[in-house]
């Protein structure tokens, strides 16, 4: 069994399992950190952005300074933000049979792969993961195609360039990839799953899965699109833990991951320092001083996750900090379907929010806020917005990295004043390197990651308790961060240590299969006839074919013997069927000694001796010079050339057994 | 003639205890004797072994019949002869909690009563010559600590500890010479049994004035104690030995290295350097680290907690060990909180694990908080202050802390400010201090907008400490004002929580008081009405729903009025009329005894006699005020005081009433003197005032007093029995309940409703 690993980012995973002829993808996620080296796509044209001053290098030698812009001593470049894209060169990814996707953030990558790579298998993902999925893309598409770019830098990734490092920026990626995400690519490959039972997968064209994997989705676990997938083959063999947990969702249910062989741990808190909780009282503290001084307060965010529990937050917070009269804005392509899809998954939710439903009322408290016109949404902030906005007031919008979507615009227009805020929460970003080229910045900067996935603490909580013989997990968990190199609390410590993976490496998966699951056909299951030999033991002997394909095994009755009516044909078919001899009779029980011993002297054999041996017992017949070599599991008769003696003996041997 | 087989148990066991109560007088005790009720109820004839026996509250009659009826030496020969000594021995070991301790006091009663010996006088101090029921209790003690199991130790040693804490007879020394080779025979053992009872019966004799503890070997005892209980049961020994008046150095420095030592491991494991003058020194430091690996985290969190809590207590005590280690401690306490808040950087295994332990400890945090802050008392080097204020800002910026940490860390912060160095001559905070408020004062400004309200009452209550004593200081003022705080605090006054609103309506009284509200100099406030704080507070006082807010604005009304605050200054009378009025129909008794106080101060300022405060202060002869007397009364009568006095003085809750007597017995002794007012008892206005005030008594309120003149409230003044009144209103509630009509009144009632009240087990 192997493992792939086409992704060094520990909460974008992309790995790899191949088992047998079987290969599956885990998850497919689209690391964006690359886009902070590029400059930001403003909506409305920037001068101050446009009039940033080319990059030199230090010779005075200009010739990148068309693509290369400097700011408060950050180099960006000019032109369409790239992606940090999966290996594709790993392995083939045209034999994948089956990708599954756990949660929405980890799905971003996809059309690359079912678009350029001959991909033809199938992608399963829960349904909240397709639809929250399928809005993160259509709002990344929309963010970066209008505005579009008139140029596209590439000779700064000049492999000369980059050789002598002369560009301060390394593209870590290996080719130009721009975002023509269309959701269209990858829509009619994805089976959703419903989650609440166990299913097998129907078969993917050119690929079949067999009896090898059994999917169960572990209810809900965690910020409503993100799943949790357990296989269970014939035996447990792979569990793969959640992403994410949140306090709206449902618990995980940890007794399924329980005696995995092999534990694969991704996406844990990207920040294990900070609590969420306390997180979120940071993020409400700040933003009512900002909004009390007067000032605006921005949210860079992504259009669904986090944010729903910031507005449950500020539901429950604004009237007691006296925040009534202050507008809240959520602008996005998809804030509309974002909010409006987030209520209808009650049955992903916890108790409570289902409860909710049945009252009715809607799970989130949003509803109310947007009702009551304290929450307005708009698709983008040309239109309607721009009518409707007043300040002070709060806007969420995109996207976190502060280099696309409508967030861009907000920073120009605020960044001047100090009254106003920018809080992020979002921790797949860096904030200071997100306001980098947004420098000098007078507004106030706020960092309050609220990152509910599962914390250090939790994870040695879950291994205590699901004891996997094996944990494979990215290299970033097994040592502390770099900025915290004395909390060794902050990692991963398992026995047997865990086993790291690393961007492009493949790991082999230490795991022994000492049983197949066989199946036996009904009819074939008819005709045997069990003999019980223990209490809740039977055996009985089965003759038949084993037809073995696509990972599964069953046990067919054997072709029945050709009936000898002569003639060539026949004959050739009698020939081709396998030589089924009359099978000896097996036989099982224990010889009494004594008893034994009795009824050879009923026989007429004297002079009998018995000795006693560390396995058994040795029957001496002095007077026939032969000897009965009694053990556990064997009998020997020995006798010099008797074999009529032999045979008496056996009879009588076997008097004390059964046969079957 | 009772028969108990037919009693229910609640009864029987109320018969049991009035039997007791009625036989505790020696001629009671013969009569019942006479009748043969007291072996019928207390002897083998009664309920003991019966059906009856098997409810608890029959058991615990009995027993506490027993214990009111163990007065005399009749009793004393009673119990010898029935045989209830060996019942009240197996009753030590009863499945009922109470029945079993009070088995337990009963032998401790019995064997006291039984040593005060025959009315020739005391008995001898020889042992052997002890009266046999004595005899018979120590005897069953002996046993019970030479027995393996480990409840009846425990019995044995609380019955001991009960008699030393409560006998200091010289008999008591006897004893305790004669038990302490048994009780130090218990240390032997592996592991020692009844360890915190062991501990509580040595501190209860070396506490006991009747034994002179060097005679009796008590210290080597002790010492030996010490060094064998283990860290945790040995804590509160030691903190016990430390307390103690006199007791050799040897034996407290045994005994503060054993409180010291969890903290020495800290220490050992953070691999500091222990300190000049060395609390952790080398020895101590060696043995403790070898001794306590601090195992698991609850092992671990207990001992720490509970080593600086043993250290707090300490720290005030004029017994504390000298030299008091002041600067490792502080160190040890900075390094406890940089632990839990995760940012200590340990070098060594031991201090990263120690470091998994602690990080984000919510129970040690709090403890080494308010032992930082006990610490403030002390000195300490300038580096380790630093470091001190450093970790406190770390607290009260994270957004991990707990709102009880954050208070904690609050108070901290507090003391440690006030303790700050001074420059001589000048009360403002000194430099560093200044500095620290500049990184505060952000902090504070967050913490008042926190989306938890448990922070932002705490954030209040240190904004007015902090005012209250910083307020008139230029620094202070300074700092303030140019932060958002006072505007942020105005806002508070009308947070959801009305715990917060009474914080809030402190700080702001205490801002105002001091001169720090200033009003908001944003364009949209100018010219338009601002309201005054004063307007703003009458409001909260007259509508808010909730009892705090408006205690806390008649508080600071007080404080106002006493300080002649501005806003109070120009209209004292309107100002008093108003908040009197509303006071007076307020539901919550506080807010009434409040306008009572209020009423006290403008009393006080009118008559021109400030009022001592100390109530045992010897008072300077009465002078009469300036001016006639029914001049100076004229403004009281105008702001309808007296009418709300009076009214107070029947009000159904005690401290109202009480205080308004008080308010009017001071007005009387201030107008005793004077003979400038006419007397006019006769007049026909007090007669109506004193019918008024008779059917205000009966509880018929309605009718109002209306215009008082001065004369007429001088002569009702004097013509109420006002001393009397305090006096019935000065005994405690529990008087009525304790009174022998209450009991009839119980008994009457229990009887009353038996049928009906099952579950009411009397």
């Amino acid at each position: 069994m192997k493992l792939y690993c086409l992704s060094g980012h520990p909460t974008l995973p992309c790995n790899v399992l191949k088992f047998k002829s079987t290969t599956i993808m885990l998850d497919c996620g689209l690391d964006m950190t690359s886009t902070l080296n590029f400059l930001p796509l403003p909506l409305v044209q920037s001068p101050r952005l446009s009039n940033l001053p080319g990059w030199s290098l230090k010779d005075g030698n200009a010739f990148l300074d068309k693509e290369l812009k400097e700011c408060s001593g950050h180099v960006f470049v000019d032109s369409v933000p790239e992606f940090c894209l999966p290996e594709t060169e790993l392995i083939d990814l045209s034999t994948v049979d089956v990708i599954l996707i756990s949660n929405y953030h980890c799905m971003m990558a996809l059309p690359y792969i079912t678009e350029h790579t001959g991909f033809s298998g199938t992608v399963y993902a829960t349904e909240p993961t397709v639809q929250i999925g399928r809005l993160l893309m259509e709002e990344l598409v929309n963010f970066i195609e209008r505005v579009p770019k008139a140029q596209s830098a590439s000779l700064w990734k000049n492999k000369d360039i980059q050789r002598e490092g002369l560009c301060l920026i390394q593209p870590i990626y290996r080719e130009r990839r721009p975002c023509h995400v269309l959701w269209s690519c990858v829509e009619n490959q994805i089976i959703q799953c419903s989650g609440s039972q166990s299913m097998i997968p129907r078969p993917a064209p050119g690929a079949s899965l067999g009896s090898l994997l059994e999917m169960q989705i572990l209810r809900p676990t965690s910020n409503l699109n993100r799943k949790l997938w357990v296989w269970h083959p014939a035996i447990h063999l792979l569990a793969y833990p959640p992403a994410e947990f949140s306090l709206v969702f449902q618990p995980m249910d940890q007794a399924s991951l329980k005696n995995s062989d092999v534990l694969i741990l991704t996406g844990l808190t990207q920040i294990p320092t900070a609590n969420p909780d306390g997180m979120v009282g940071e993020f409400c503290s700040n933003l009512a001083l900002t909004v009390r001084n007067g000032g605006n307060v921005l949210v860079p965010c992504y259009p669904s996750g986090v944010i729903y529990d910031l507005l449950e937050c500020l539901y429950q917070y604004i009237d007691s900090a006296g925040l009534s009269n202050i507008p809240f804005y959520f602008i996005s392509p998809v804030a509309n379907s974002s909010l409006e899809f987030s209520q209808i998954f009650a049955e992903w939710l916890c108790h409570n929010k289902q409860t909710k439903v049945y009252l009715p009322e809607p799970p989130f408290p949003h509803a109310e806020l947007i009702q009551t016109n304290k929450l307005k949404h708009y698709p983008s902030l040309h239109g309607d917005f721009s009518s409707d906005f007043r300040q002070p007031c709060v806007v969420f919008t995109g996207h976190p990295s502060l280099r696309f979507g409508d967030v861009v615009h907000f920073m120009e227009l605020w960044g001047k004043s100090s009254l106003n805020t920018v809080i992020f929460t979002e921790p797949d970003f860096s904030y200071l390197e997100a306001l980098a080229p947004y420098q000098p910045l007078a507004m106030k900067c706020i960092y309050c990651p609220i990152d509910t996935r599962l914390n250090f603490i939790q994870v040695s909580k879950l291994l205590k308790e699901v004891q996997p013989l094996h944990v494979v997990c990215p290299e970033q968990y097994t040592q502390p961060p770099p900025a915290q190199s004395h909390r060794m609390d902050l990692m991963i410590d398992c026995q047997p240590p865990a086993m790291s993976y690393r961007r492009a490496e493949v790991l082999a998966l230490p795991f022994k299969r000492r049983y197949e699951k066989i199946e036996i056909m009904p009819e074939l299951a008819d005709a045997l006839v069990p003999m019980e030999i223990k209490p809740g033991i039977s055996l009985a002997t089965v003759s038949a074919v084993l037809h073995t394909k696509d990972n599964k095994h069953i046990l067919q009755p054997p072709p029945r013997p050709a009936q000898p009516t002569g003639g060539k044909k026949r004959k050739r078919a009698a020939e081709d069927i396998p030589d089924c001899k009359v099978l000896k009779p097996l036989l099982s029980g224990s010889i009494p000694v004594e008893q034994f011993v009795q009824t050879l002297e009923k026989h007429g054999f004297s002079d009998i001796k018995v000795e006693d041996t560390a396995k058994g017992h040795i029957v001496l017949l002095q007077e026939a010079e032969t000897l009965i070599q009694i053990e556990e599991d064997s009998t020997h008769i020995i006798c010099d050339n008797d074999e009529m003696l032999r045979v008496r003996l056996r009879d009588l041997v076997l008097k004390f057994l059964q046969k079957f | 003639m009772l028969k108990p087989q037919d009693l229910s148990s609640r009864v029987l066991s109320f018969s049991l205890r009035l039997t007791g109560v009625l036989a505790a007088q020696e001629d009671c005790f013969q009569y019942l004797q006479q009748g043969e009720l007291l072996p019928k109820l207390f002897g083998e004839a009664g309920p003991l072994g019966g059906a009856a026996w098997t409810s608890p509250a029959v058991r615990s009659g009995w027993i506490q019949g027993l214990r009111s009826l163990a007065q005399h030496a009749s009793a004393l020969h009673f119990l010898a002869h029935c045989g209830a000594v060996d019942t009240i021995f197996s009753l030590q070991e009863d499945s009922s909690l109470f029945v079993a301790s009070a088995a337990g006091q009963l032998l401790v009663h019995i064997l006291g009563l039984s040593m005060q010996g025959p009315a020739g006088g005391p008995p001898s101090l020889q042992a052997g010559d002890w009266p046999a029921c004595a005899q018979k209790i120590v005897g069953h003690i002996e046993e019970s600590l030479r027995a393996t199991a480990t409840p009846q130790i425990t019995q044995a040693l609380n019955v001991l500890t009960t008699t030393f804490g409560h006998c200091h007879n010289p008999w008591t020394q006897v004893l305790w010479v004669q038990l302490s080779p048994l009780v130090a025979g218990l240390l032997e053992k592996d592991p020692i049994p009844a360890a915190h009872s062991l501990v509580d019966l040595l501190l209860s004799v070396a506490r006991s004035p009747g034994l002179s503890s060097s005679s009796c070997g008590l210290w080597e005892t002790l010492a030996q104690t010490l060094s064998h209980l283990s860290p945790t049961q040995a804590g509160p020994l030691a903190l016990g030995i430390l307390k103690l008046q006199d007791c050799p150095q040897a034996l407290r420095a045994q005994a503060f290295a054993v409180l010291l030592q969890p903290l020495a491991c800290v220490f050992k494991a953070m691999a500091q350097d222990p300190g000049p003058s060395g609390v952790p020194d080398g020895t101590v430091g060696g043995s403790m680290t070898a001794g306590v690996p601090l195992p698991s985290k609850a092992a671990c969190v207990g001992l720490l907690c509970r080593s600086l809590a043993h250290l707090e207590l300490l720290l005030p005590l004029p017994q504390r060990p000298c030299p008091w280690p002041q600067a490792p401690l502080l160190g040890a306490a900075v390094t406890l909180l940089q632990l839990c808040g995760g940012s200590a950087r340990p070098a060594c295994d031991m201090g990263r694990h120690l470091c998994t332990l602690l990080l984000g400890c919510v129970r040690v945090q709090r403890a080494a908080l308010d032992f930082l802050g006990a610490l403030s008392d002390g000195t300490g080097p300038r580096e380790l202050v630093t470091q001190v204020f450093a970790v406190l800002l770390e607290y009260l910026r994270s957004p991990d802390s707990s709102p009880t940490v954050l208070k904690k860390a609050f108070q901290a912060t507090f003391r440690w400010l006030l303790n700050s160095p001074k420059t001589p001559g000048c009360w403002d905070l000194d430099p560093h201090a200044l500095l620290f408020l500049r990184d505060l004062l952000p902090v504070l400004q967050k913490r008042l907008c926190s989306p938890c309200w448990e922070v932002r009452d705490s954030s209040l209550e240190f904004l007015t400490q902090m005012t209250r004593h910083w307020g008139g200081q230029a620094g202070f003022r300074h700092a303030l004002l140019a932060s958002e705080v006072p505007k942020l605090t105005e806002q508070l006054l009308r947070d959801p929580e009305s715990y917060v609103r009474a914080s809030a309506v402190t700080a702001m009284g205490q801002l105002s008081s001091q001169g720090l509200c200033v009003p908001p100099a944003g364009p949209e406030h100018q010219g338009g009405q601002q309201k005054s704080l004063l307007v703003e507070l009458l409001h909260i006082l007259s509508t808010d729903s909730e009892g705090f807010p408006r205690r806390a604005v008649m508080q600071v009304f007080t404080q106002w009025l006493r300080d002649s605050h501005a806003d109070v200054a120009g209209d004292t009378e309107q100002f008093v009329a108003g908040v009197l009025q509303v006071a007076s129909q307020d539901l919550d008794w506080e807010v009434r005894a409040q306008g009572l106080e209020l009423a006290l101060v403008f009393l006080e300022q009118t008559l021109g006699q400030p009022r001592s405060h100390c109530p045992h202060a010897v008072t300077p002869p009465v002078e009469a005020p300036v001016g006639p007397l029914a001049q100076a009364l004229q403004p009281l009568c105008r702001v309808r005081l007296f009418d709300f006095a009076f009214r107070a003085l029947f009000d159904c809750d005690r401290p109202v009433a009480q205080k308004s007597c008080d308010l009017l017995l001071f007005l009387r002794a201030q107008t005793a003197s004077s003979s400038s007012l006419q007397e006019s008892r006769s007049s026909p206005d007090v007669a109506s005032v004193e019918a008024a005030l008779q059917r205000w008594q009966a509880g018929d309120q309605a009718q109002p007093l209306g215009d008082l003149e001065p004369e007429v409230v001088l002569a009702v003044v004097r013509s109420l029995d006002l001393e009397g009144l305090r006096g019935a209103l000065a005994e405690s509630s529990d008087h009525v309940e304790k009174s022998p009509q209450s009991l009839l009144q119980d008994m009457l009632a229990t009887v009353g409703v038996l049928g009906e009240n099952e579950a009411d087990c009397y």
